[in-house]
């Protein structure tokens, strides 16, 4: 059982549980005998503690344990009993204990003073009678029995020093018993008599010689001896030494002996064993207090300490430090402090040492801290240092001696000379004054009222400072008196220019009438950390308010981040070049635009332009007229560039005749279209053709034509040949390939010789096929390049199929003969067409001449974007191989449907791939839904069935022949769309162009 | 003093004796992190510790650190000369000893300590007197196991060889 008991004590160490075994621990202290016994006692001893509910059942082993004959099992008795035992049954075992100290047997004694010690510390009253046999134990012929006696006396010395001043003489001559070497050997400690008991009697005597002359007076002979005689060179005696000086510092001073004292500091402070550095540290901290020259005398050795590797050094300086600061230092003090805060790591020390940091010295501290550095410095240390204040420590009673101490030392600044003093050290003052004054219960609120009005009269005061002051008086001001000081002072700035300070007033007014209502809004002693204010962060209060507003027709609050959004909206709206210098008119435009862009659009239009008068002079006319096409633009949503007025007016043209019969043009518009086709003639044959495009053309590729059109007509403007250069880089910008937009298959028209700035793509289209040349097709990019060749592909559509063509252009001066050329394809399927220039797929090229492949393209399973990859080799030279990929939004492989409602309908129900989700509407049309489904016709070439009210139906398919279904109807301001398909992820794909179609326009 | 604990360079605890009432999950966690903080401080630096509002005493002998944890007025330097004599007490006891024979013999050293200190107060200072305490114990032991052999005739041998090394020092 012992083993084992054994086993679980060494289980429990290793931090296992093993509270099963408690109750066998009990069991073996009552049962077994000897070791058993003890082994149990002290498994007892480990595993419980004083609030152990099983304890309950040692108490009678206890018992029978000390009344036991053999002297072993009355200490393992007293031992158990004096470690640990429950308050309540004290009574219990009392008597037993009691008679113990009348044992023959010096260690029964013993054991029993300090079982009675464990007793006075859990529960002092009950042993509060026995208080002459502490006095007997001290008088006990073994000065062991003495010694234990001296823990009970400490610890009631310490609480009581006045009850016990008789026995100071009984100390003193115990302790020169003790230096004179009167105790038997067995005491010594390294040859030191009786250490322990040495400094349990210092620590006594500095309790009872604490600011008491006469009793103090009795101890210096002794102190002075235990000094001289403590010389030997070992670590017991600096033990004695240190607590000889904390004593000789602690009494009534006596200067002989504080010289004597400073000197061990001294010597403790320069000691090579860092031990003795710290305890020197330590006593030097005590002392400074008295003493702060001997700060000065080891100033070095301080500076070297602050730099110590070791952190606990550092930190013991620096405690130090604090202690010594004046106005003169404290900025390097506090540099120090900071700089130590900043290596330290552990939270418990930087909580500790900001805490100390605001103690009484800190208040004094800061006080120079804000004198010293006034309106200078950064206005979070006095909200931190105010936040220190308020939170307070640990210890109630620090914190409200150290409010005090900032209460009194303020009203005392405030007495003396408040204009000196600094801004926000004026604030400063006035919060603490407003929060804490009435912990000074003798200072009237009144006064500190006066006070502070005073504060408010200086010229110098700002008006921030008079905002914290006003707000301290509302705080103060209760009843009587300060009332009537508040209403003047209230009236005198209730008044004032600056809101904040006349609201302050209005609130001081108020509170000052109201008490009620003062306590509750300013509820005195609150903790911050205590009070939970209750805050509603959803602002309900303010619904009713913000209703209301609503109601009056103010506008909705939107969150930051839609806020945001529409912010970069509106930024591409006011297309920027001239949304810098003319945003105010830009916006109107807009506005005007949006509002009506149907035959109404024509007059808001007009009032524009009169906005723009002043702009006008400033650009000339061509200048009025880009402003009237940026409004345009708004309308179309096209990409803004910083293109110049030429073009922009092209474009204008351009897209005024598109959609002439949307807006009939008036006079005045004429007018300039003419001016601009003088400019640009062959612009109106370019937009018919540019009509004859299958799909709603963007205005981007009317620039591209205008632009082009623009240098045929001779290039009449030099600004229009630069814009060339850089639209025409933006053009070769294979991202711009990924647009849906088309470019009219007319190129050939186009002399290639006279644009010299892209003579490929002309060079190139003119290979186009014959049986494609005439549809559409998109911009020619070019995919790779290999040794001498180049790859570029376009896309060309057509009604049942989507060709994608590849033009190999050979710059070498040689033919290359049997390029091999794979496509392929994740979502598409590929497959060869039949080549103009050959049957083969690989075929050969000739030297300066342009192979074309044509493969067609069927979407196998759709996707946002779908992409072709493709490797070619070149046969000639070391063999290489490139890769290449083209990508193709799926709008390009979408072709209208055409079918009835009755068609629409059965289909509808056939299929099971769906999708529903709201799109934005077009809102500033005065027929939102039709607008917004010609967009979409428009732009992804969808097929609008039929329009019935507020719900739309419309049809696509898929190349070839895939359908897919698509309900509108506008709900809520928005467009709730439902998109149904037989082709899985099809209705996700278009409803994600869609979304992108209807966000451009 | 509020406990003592002994703990090995590797952070294994050896011995913890309480000497103020406080539940285990308290006590496990102030050993965790008093271990790791006196394990990380290097040897030059000073046996005392401000830790949390504890003042602490170690000391390293061997392998093995004796951690004292004291009130805020108890002398720092007596504490660390009560771990001296401790050390000394156990290699009186064990001669010469080394940690094994505190991990074998754990509750020798715990008797000890308990004979050293009591209630957190040096109780017994003289080296002299602690062993001859714990030898009186011993010795009462051994008479019981004795008298056991001699009733029953039975000998567990395990005690045997426990007693008769304990003879040996």
């Amino acid at each position: 059982m012992k083993e084992l008991m054994v086993r679980a004590i060494y289980c429990e160490s290793l931090g296992y549980e093993a509270s099963f075994s408690y109750i066998h621990a009990i069991k073996l202290a009552q049962q077994g005998a000897g070791l058993e016994k003890r082994v149990g006692y002290l498994a007892v001893s480990l595993f419980l503690n004083e609030n152990h509910e099983l304890l309950l059942l040692l108490v009678n082993t206890v018992l029978k344990d000390l009344q036991s004959t053999n002297l072993i099992e009355v200490c393992m008795a007293l031992t158990v009993v004096s470690q640990m035992f429950p308050k309540d049954m004290i009574p219990a075992i009392l008597p037993l204990v009691e008679e113990k100290l009348n044992h023959p047997k010096e260690i029964i004694r013993r054991k029993a003073v300090l079982a009675l010690y464990k007793f006075y510390l859990i529960a002092p009253n009950q042993v509060q009678h026995i208080h002459n046999k502490f006095r007997k134990a001290l008088c006990d012929k073994d000065p062991g029995v003495m010694t234990a006696s001296l823990h009970i006396y400490l610890q009631m010395i310490q609480e009581n020093p006045e009850g016990y001043k008789d026995l100071t003489a009984s100390f003193v001559t115990i302790l020169k018993q003790v230096v004179g070497g009167k105790l038997p050997i067995d005491f010594n400690y390294h040859s030191v008599p009786a250490p322990w008991l040495q400094i349990q009697l210092l620590r006594i005597l500095s309790f009872l010689g604490k600011n008491d002359q006469s009793v103090s007076e009795l101890m210096y002979e002794v102190l002075d001896e235990s000094l001289q005689r403590a010389e030997m060179n070992h670590n017991i005696t600096y033990a004695i030494l240190y607590e000889c000086v904390r004593c000789i510092y602690t009494i009534h001073p006596k200067s002989e002996l504080l010289e004597k004292a400073a000197q061990c500091i001294g010597n403790f402070v320069l000691s090579p064993k860092i031990n003795l550095k710290y305890l020197g540290l330590k006593a030097l901290t005590y002392v400074v207090q008295q003493d702060p020259k001997l700060a000065l005398q080891h100033q070095m050795t301080i500076i070297e300490c602050l730099d110590h590797p070791d952190l606990i050094i550092k930190r013991e300086t620096l405690e130090l430090l604090f202690r010594i600061t004046n106005a003169q230092n404290v900025m390097v003090i506090v540099e120090k402090m900071l700089e130590f805060l900043r290596v330290s790591t552990d939270d418990y020390t930087t909580i500790d040492l900001v805490g100390k940091v605001a103690e009484l010295w800190f208040i004094e501290t800061m006080n120079t801290v804000f004198s010293v550095g006034g309106d200078m410095m950064q206005p979070d240390i006095p909200n931190s240092f105010l936040k220190l204040l308020s939170e307070g420590f640990d210890c109630v009673e620090d914190d409200r001696k150290l409010r005090l101490f900032a209460v009194d030392s303020y009203i005392s600044l405030l007495h003396g000379e408040p204009g000196k003093l600094p801004q926000r050290f004026l604030q400063v003052i006035s919060w603490v004054l407003g929060e804490y004054s009435h912990l000074r219960e003798e200072l009237e609120p009144a006064s500190v009222l006066r006070l502070l009005e005073k504060l408010l009269d200086m010229k110098q005061t700002s008006s921030e400072t008079k905002n914290w002051v006003l707000m301290a008086m509302t705080k103060l001001c209760v009843g009587g008196a300060s009332v009537s000081v508040a209403q003047q002072v209230s009236e005198t700035y209730i008044s004032s220019m600056d809101t904040v300070l006349r609201q302050r007033a209005q609130e001081l007014q108020h509170f000052g009438q109201d008490s009620e209502v003062r306590t509750r809004v300013l509820p005195r002693d609150t903790d911050l950390e205590n009070t939970i204010f209750d805050v509603d962060s959803s602002l309900s209060f303010l619904d009713g308010f913000v209703s209301e507003a609503l109601a009056a027709g103010a506008a909705p609050y939107k969150p930051p981040h839609q806020r945001q959004e529409e912010l970069a909206q509106a930024k591409a709206l006011s297309l920027e070049p001239y949304g810098l210098s003319l945003p105010i008119s830009m916006s109107s435009c807009s506005i005007a635009d949006r509002q009506s862009p149907t035959p109404l659009s024509m007059s808001s239009g007009l009032s524009t332009t009169l906005k723009l008068d002043g702009v006008k002079r400033v650009w000339g006319r061509e200048g009025y007229l880009v402003q009237r096409e940026s409004v345009e633009e708004t309308a179309q949503v096209e990409v803004p560039s910083p293109l110049r007025s030429p073009s922009q007016q092209a474009e204008a043209n351009g897209s005024h005749s598109q959609t002439p019969t949307q807006t009939p043009t008036p006079e005045p518009e004429q007018e300039k279209q003419q001016l601009a086709a003088s400019l640009f003639f062959g612009l109106s044959s370019q937009s018919s053709v540019c009509l004859m495009g299958k799909s709603g053309p963007t205005s981007h590729r009317f620039r591209r034509k205008a632009k082009g059109q623009g240098s045929i007509s001779g290039a009449t403007e030099q600004t229009s040949k630069t814009k060339l250069n850089d639209s025409d880089i933006k053009g070769s910008d294979p991202s711009l390939s990924e647009d849906s937009g088309l470019v009219a298959a007319d190129s050939e028209d186009m002399n290639p010789h006279e644009d010299p700035e892209r003579p490929k793509d002309l060079c190139l289209s003119s290979h186009l096929p014959a049986e494609l040349s005439g549809l559409c097709h998109s911009e020619i990019s070019p995919l790779c390049s290999i040794q001498s060749l180049d790859l570029s592909a376009c896309h060309v559509q057509k009604d049942d199929s989507l060709v994608l063509v590849i033009f190999i252009q050979n710059s070498s001066d040689s033919a290359i003969r049997q390029i091999p050329l794979d496509l392929d394809s994740d979502e598409l399927e590929v497959m060869y067409y039949v080549s103009r220039v050959s049957d083969s797929p690989v075929e050969d090229v000739r030297s300066h001449d342009v192979a074309v492949y044509q493969y067609s393209l069927t979407v196998k399973r759709p996707s946002v974007h779908v992409e072709v990859v493709g490797t070619v080799s070149c046969p000639v030279g070391t063999p290489q191989t490139v890769r290449f990929s083209y990508k193709l939004p799926l709008t390009t492989f979408i072709r209208p449907l055409t079918l009835s409602t009755e068609e629409y309908g059965t289909m509808w129900l056939a299929f099971s791939h769906d999708t529903k989700q709201n799109l934005t509407l077009i809102s500033d049309d005065p027929e939102p839904l039709t607008a917004t489904l010609s967009v979409l016709k428009r732009k992804l070439q969808l097929h609008v069935v039929e329009i019935i009210g507020m719900e739309g139906i419309l049809a696509c398919r898929l190349l070839r022949d895939r359908p897919c279904l698509m309900h509108c109807r506008v709900h809520a301001g928005a467009l709730a769309v439902w998109l149904r398909s037989p082709v899985p992820d099809l209705p996700d794909c278009l409803i994600y162009h869609c979304q992108r179609a209807l966000q451009e326009d | 003093m509020q406990f003592m604990l002994l703990f090995s360079r590797q952070g294994k605890l050896r011995l913890q004796k309480w000497y103020v009432p406080l539940s285990d999950k308290e006590k496990k966690k102030i050993t965790r992190e008093l271990v790791q903080t006196v394990l990380a401080r290097k040897p030059k630096m000073c046996s005392f510790l401000e830790w949390r509002d504890l003042k602490v005493v170690y000391k390293r002998y061997a392998s093995l650190y004796f951690c004292c944890a004291i009130e805020e007025q108890d002398n720092e330097l007596i504490t660390l000369e009560i771990i001296h004599r401790y050390v000394e007490l156990l290699d009186k006891y064990f001669g010469s000893v080394c940690e094994l024979d505190i991990i074998f013999n754990f509750e020798k050293a715990y008797f000890i300590l308990d004979e050293f200190l009591l209630g957190g107060e040096a109780q017994e200072t003289s080296k002299k007197n602690v062993l001859k305490a714990i030898e009186q114990a011993d010795l009462l032991q051994e008479n019981i196991d004795f008298q056991m052999r001699l009733f029953a005739g039975v000998m567990v041998p395990n005690m045997a060889s426990e007693s008769s090394g304990l003879f040996q020092n």
